[in-house]
């Protein structure tokens, strides 16, 4: 096929919102949003708890977290297959190339870089905050709801970043997910399998959708920091 | 202030604390009894704000001790402003709630005292706006209600007007008068000796970590009894 009618099909398969098309841009959305929830469940808090505690390692806790998050993300994948294959230690939940496995997956590639910048934000939030919320009796853990609070436009563009990551990643969901058609089939996997297989128009118009949701998110961590700014003076 | 035995006097004795192998301030004693300003004076590093943390339990001594009258009952009865405000991302109303929260008052107490406090200091038209876009002045002055909404009897103030202009620092200083004729007994570090003689009734002045002297205010300026706090008060350089 011409490249020209390629796009023309891309088009064509944007604008008409053709079933399997819109199906596997939600299954992709569905799955890293919930990935990114789950490491911002764990990962806020935890983030938060590294940045107020002193404990022998922290260094080491720290430079290992930063590290992980340029894990590869196959190797992650490799992981999480590994713990859910039939005889690892989570094979008994059956959820091998399943969209909870490829949630899984996509949340580990997320959560250290949710933990390594909440904990970024949270200690340097702390350096200012630390005599006043300590004059008010508020010490060790219990100032941490007020920090995160404190910290929420920073870290919402943490977020976004957790999510653009996992948005474009193919290693990992391909490998615990499997690629199967309108069950695990996500944007990533569909472009690389539809590109073998010489059906461009699909795989092009799901890159327009994968470069489009990049903008969006780039448009939005620029947004949330112009209200953080406006609402919130400097170093919001 | 409200019904329960004093905290006051306080009684430092010996106070004392160092850092990295540095003394920083050493066997400072006195006896703060309620009412009145007092000033800690004396040039930069002589331990002002340090004596004020020690005071104000921020910082554990490395000797000696701070002895409230009565301690450990309840909610702390001391607050403390510092030099540059600490303000919360939310509005100026958000912030005196949250150190209310923060201090265990209950929620309909609460908003009685945040009502109390904008009211008190005129502070009411600036309720809704983000606390970190108010001008310096208008930051310390929202500092200062947020430590009297605690109810103290006791604050502490760190160098509170040494980054404002004559114009805010008249602001607060109204403002601290006012405490203190409330009966909120202060203590104010300031290295400004016009607003120490303004404002104080006793002067603690410290030198390199040492009381030097401590005596009523007008006493202090006239005749210092120190051939330091003479140099200072002349408007020499101590070092």
């Amino acid at each position: 096929m011409e490249p020209v009618d390629a796009f023309a099909n891309a088009f064509r398969l944007v604008r008409e919102l053709d079933p399997a098309f819109t199906g596997i841009v939600a299954l992709s959305l569905r799955v890293t949003g919930s990935a990114v929830l789950i490491a911002a469940l764990i990962g806020l808090p935890l983030g938060a708890l590294l940045a107020l505690s002193r404990f022998p390692g922290r260094s080491g806790v720290i430079i290992l977290v930063s590290a992980l998050m340029g894990l590869p993300p196959v190797v992650a994948g490799l992981a999480i297959f590994l713990l859910l294959s039939r005889a690892g230690p989570l094979g008994g939940f059956g959820w091998l190339f399943s969209p909870t496995a490829m949630i899984l997956a996509q949340a580990v590639l997320v959560l250290p870089i949710v933990i390594a910048l909440t904990r970024q934000v949270i200690e340097d939030l702390w350096a200012e905050y630390r005599e006043h919320l300590m004059s008010i009796g508020m010490t060790g853990i219990r100032a941490i709801p007020t920090l995160l609070r404190e910290a929420r436009f920073s870290l919402a563009t943490a977020l976004l970043a957790g999510f653009g990551r996992a948005s474009a990643e193919v290693g990992a969901v391909l490998i615990v997910g499997g690629n199967i058609a309108g069950y695990t089939r996500t944007m990533t996997t569909a472009i690389a399998l539809e590109t073998s297989k010489g059906d461009l128009p699909l795989a092009l118009g799901l890159g327009l959708v994968l470069i489009a949701l990049t903008l969006l998110i780039n448009a939005l961590a620029y947004g949330v920091s112009r209200i953080g700014l406006r609402t919130a003076g400097q170093g919001a | 202030m409200t019904g329960s035995a004093s905290i006051l006097p306080l009684r430092v004795d010996s106070l004392g604390f160092s850092a990295d192998s540095r003394t920083l301030l050493a066997d400072v004693s006195f006896t703060l009894p309620a009412g009145g300003i007092t000033a800690v004076i004396g040039p930069n590093g002589a331990g002002k704000s340090l004596l004020l943390r020690l005071c104000h339990g921020l910082l554990m001594p490395g000797a000696g001790r701070v002895e409230w009258a009565r301690d450990r009952a309840g909610r702390k009865r001391h607050a403390m402003v510092f030099q540059r405000p600490v303000m919360l991302r939310r509005s100026a109303e958000a912030n005196l709630e949250h150190a209310l929260a923060a201090a265990g008052w209950a929620s309909v107490e609460r908003r009685e005292r945040v009502l109390a406090a904008l009211a008190r200091f005129g502070l009411q038209p600036l309720a809704d706006s983000p606390a970190r876009l108010l001008s310096g002045g208008e930051q310390q002055r929202l500092a200062i209600a947020r430590a009297w909404a605690l109810a103290p009897e006791v604050i502490f103030l760190d160098e509170p007007t040494s980054h404002l202009d004559p114009g805010a620092t008249r602001q607060i200083e109204t403002m601290l008068f006012a405490l203190a004729a409330d009966g909120v007994t202060l203590v104010m570090a300031t290295h400004d000796l016009g607003q120490a003689r303004r404002l104080a009734h006793r002067v603690l002045f410290l030198n390199r970590g040492q009381l030097v002297e401590d005596a009523p205010a007008p006493m202090f300026f006239e005749s210092p009894a120190t051939a330091e706090a003479k140099a200072f008060v002349a408007g020499d350089l101590l070092w």
